[in-house]
């Protein structure tokens, strides 16, 4: 992974430096709460219903034993505990004190990690696939673009106050691991004539306005990258909204002037961008790269495992993925136990999963869009070993992109922006499938629970979406179906009148019961959905 | 008004700057006035006669005018670029790498803060208007 020269380093401790000096004027009365929010939020500090949230950044998901045992000692010195991993890839923490921040980001540059842009109106981590440099069907490994644009983005001095935030997912795959089109750039690299370049989206986004981000070039040279990206930055900081906060997202800005438009002053922009000789040469490109190169595998593995165990070979054959190199896999940790927090892990378990890492995993993590871990270089030969480790752990959870292992955001019990609470209801539908047995029958389906309209916890890509609203004081559940944050991208539409907090499981049950009845070989919940048509599902579900 | 805060060798204008719309009409002012809205670009066909363009911040966190002041500076625009309204400490060492040399804050600034702003990063990773090699060039030793 890539490693921080000595100027990557004097970034981060300047940062650390600066922001010590921020809190401290904050602390002493010399700025306003008003002055100071943008300057924390660039610093991944948010205040929120009973504490400060601090996000730390995880680029590209990308972590190393080092960097893991770090937040597993910011969770115990500084939080209750415990952290919570986020949908960006990122980990946030939720009880944290101001004056303990700037102590808490000296830690972090110790292992070359840092909360830079983990919030506010600016470039925000980098997001890429998770299974980034061990998947088959990449064409390159999309993180020494990710750490390209991770550079070029921190400190951007033209782009700090954007009409709103901006996140940039970076892919390698026909395979959508990251909700690419989801962002409001998503970049595929491609192929072409020998060459690696990117094809660009832009304007995509969740929140109260979801859209799909159209395509806006075929293909972009390597060299000419950041160039280009710069040119569809201007274009937005210039002409975003900023009338109106729900309207300022780039996907408003690409919607209403046309993707035509947008593309033509795009191009226009970079014709003269091109001149100014920003982009850094390729050689940046491949320094970086070095870092990323293919680990050296042992040859020779054994292929079998044993399956006696019954709860090991289901976990094997539910969150364990075949690697490119034979003898290898992809384990997968989920942190969504039945009746747990999603995405949350307590200090030991991060630590434990560091020393599995290190020991199994030649040193690598990475945090998934979904909210789990992988390790991604694992033996087949230490695979039992690994799950008997995580399953004493509370950490043996075999849901993969089944129904419980859902996405959600912390809604109520954390969050100042919610309406509802997401937690309970994600604990609620977990018990209530797992308890029936339907989450075996079931297979794949993606669920995505966000607490308002903001959408954090993805629910318009949801094969099932829950939006928990405020109905006239009353926490009330929204239920979408048919979206997808995959290659066939899609966006769900409301099923209709809302429910209760119970009232929403039992309205999953039913649509995923009309499923079960009405499945053809091979389809999952959303081919099915797909092919039905919302009619059937609402019948079922309001009958 | 509080006192300019001056970065360009020599004095700063004295001349009241006029909006766009009257340096564009029959005006023979040297000094003009970018509102967040306007757009830089109308100024470049007369940059030659412009000696002070003031980009107005009535909000710091309305960032175009970072977008107006580079505009102008990749044109070649050399004449006294002023940021004036609400311009605080932690926006200068941005508004600097995008070519301002002079700052008309609504507030004074204390100048121990503004050094210290100023000198704390000794690298940039990108490539702007104010001349600092980027890191990838020193890294590279490309220009």
């Amino acid at each position: 992974m890539y490693l921080y020269d000595s100027y990557d380093q004097a970034m981060v401790d300047a940062r650390v430096e600066e922001f010590r000096d921020q809190a401290r004027r904050r602390l002493a009365g010399e700025l306003t709460e008003d002055q100071f929010k943008p300057l924390r939020l660039m610093n991944g500090l948010y205040l929120q219903l009973h504490a400060y949230m601090l996000r730390v950044a995880v680029p590209y998901g990308t972590l190393s034993s080092r960097k893991m045992r770090m937040l597993a000692h910011i969770a115990r010195k500084y939080d209750r505990g415990y952290g919570h991993f986020t949908t960006r890839q990122n980990i946030q923490y939720n009880w944290i004190k101001l004056e303990d921040a700037p102590d808490i980001l000296a830690d972090l540059a110790t292992v070359e990690m840092h909360a830079i842009q983990t919030s506010g109106n600016c470039i925000r981590n980098i997001s890429s696939d998770q299974y980034a440099g061990v998947a088959a069907d990449e064409i390159t490994d999309p993180r020494p673009w990710a750490e390209l644009l991770r550079q070029w983005s921190s400190f951007h001095p033209e782009f700090t106050y954007l009409p709103r935030k901006f996140k940039i997912c970076v892919i390698a795959s026909a395979n959508d691991r990251a909700a690419m089109r989801l962002h409001d750039i998503g970049l595929e690299l491609v192929e072409r004539d020998g060459r690696i370049g990117a094809r660009v989206f832009a304007g995509g986004g969740m929140g109260r306005t979801p859209m799909v981000a159209p395509e806006i070039r075929d293909f972009v040279e390597e060299d000419e990258l950041v160039s280009y990206l710069e040119a569809c930055l201007r274009v937005y900081n210039r002409y975003g909204r900023r009338d109106n906060k729900f309207k300022a997202r780039i996907k408003i800005l690409v919607h209403e002037l046309g993707v035509d438009e947008y593309r033509r002053q795009v191009e226009e922009e970079f014709a003269h961008m091109r001149q100014l000789g920003i982009q850094p040469p390729t050689e940046e490109l491949d320094r970086i790269r070095a870092y990323f190169a293919p680990p050296v595998y042992e040859t020779g593995l054994p292929e079998e495992v044993d399956r006696s165990d019954p709860d090991f070979a289901l976990w094997l054959d539910r969150n364990v993925l075949p690697h490119k190199q034979p003898g290898y896999a992809i384990v997968n940790i989920s942190l969504k136990p039945v009746g747990g927090i999603p995405g949350d892990a307590s200090a030991d378990q991060i630590d434990l999963m560091a020393d599995l890492a290190e020991r199994h995993s030649l040193d690598q993590l990475r945090v998934t869009h979904a909210q789990n871990i992988v390790l991604p270089y694992v033996k087949k030969a230490d695979l039992y070993t690994i799950w008997q480790q995580l399953d004493a752990a509370g950490l043996g959870t075999a849901n993969l992109d089944r129904i419980s292992d859902m996405i959600a955001c912390p809604g109520l019990d954390y969050c100042s922006l919610a309406n509802a609470r997401s937690i309970p209801v994600a604990q609620k539908i977990a018990r209530r499938f797992a308890g029936n047995g339907k989450e075996e029958a079931i297979g794949e389906l993606k669920l995505k629970i966000s607490g308002c309209i903001n959408a954090c916890g993805h629910h318009h890509a949801g094969h099932i979406g829950i939006l928990g609203v405020d109905r006239k004081g009353t926490e009330n559940y929204q239920l979408l179906l048919g979206g997808s944050g995959a290659e066939d991208c899609s966006l769900g539409a409301i099923t209709g009148p809302g429910f209760t907090e119970d009232g929403v499981v039992d309205a999953i049950e039913r649509a995923t019961d009309l499923y079960l009845a009405q499945r053809q070989e091979g389809e999952r919940f959303l081919d099915t959905y797909r092919r039905l048509g919302m009619a059937p599902f609402k019948e079922a579900i309001y009958g | 008004m509080v006192d300019l805060l001056n970065f360009r060798e020599g004095e700063t204008i004295g001349e009241t700057p006029v909006s766009i719309e009257e340096f564009l009409g029959a005006s023979n002012a040297t000094a003009v006035r970018i509102a967040p809205g306007e757009d830089a670009r109308a100024l470049l066909p007369h940059l030659d006669r412009i000696a002070l363009v003031e980009v107005a911040f009535p909000a710091f966190g309305d960032g175009r005018g970072y977008s107006s002041a580079r505009i102008l500076r990749e044109a070649g625009y050399r004449g006294e670029l002023r940021a004036s309204g609400d311009v605080l400490v932690d926006q200068l060492f941005a508004m600097r790498r995008c070519g301002f040399d002079s700052f008309a804050p609504d507030k004074a600034l204390d100048p121990a803060v503004v050094e210290a702003t100023l000198s704390r990063y000794a690298d940039v990773y990108q490539k702007s208007v104010d001349g600092r090699r980027p890191i990838w060039a020193k890294r590279h030793e490309v220009n």
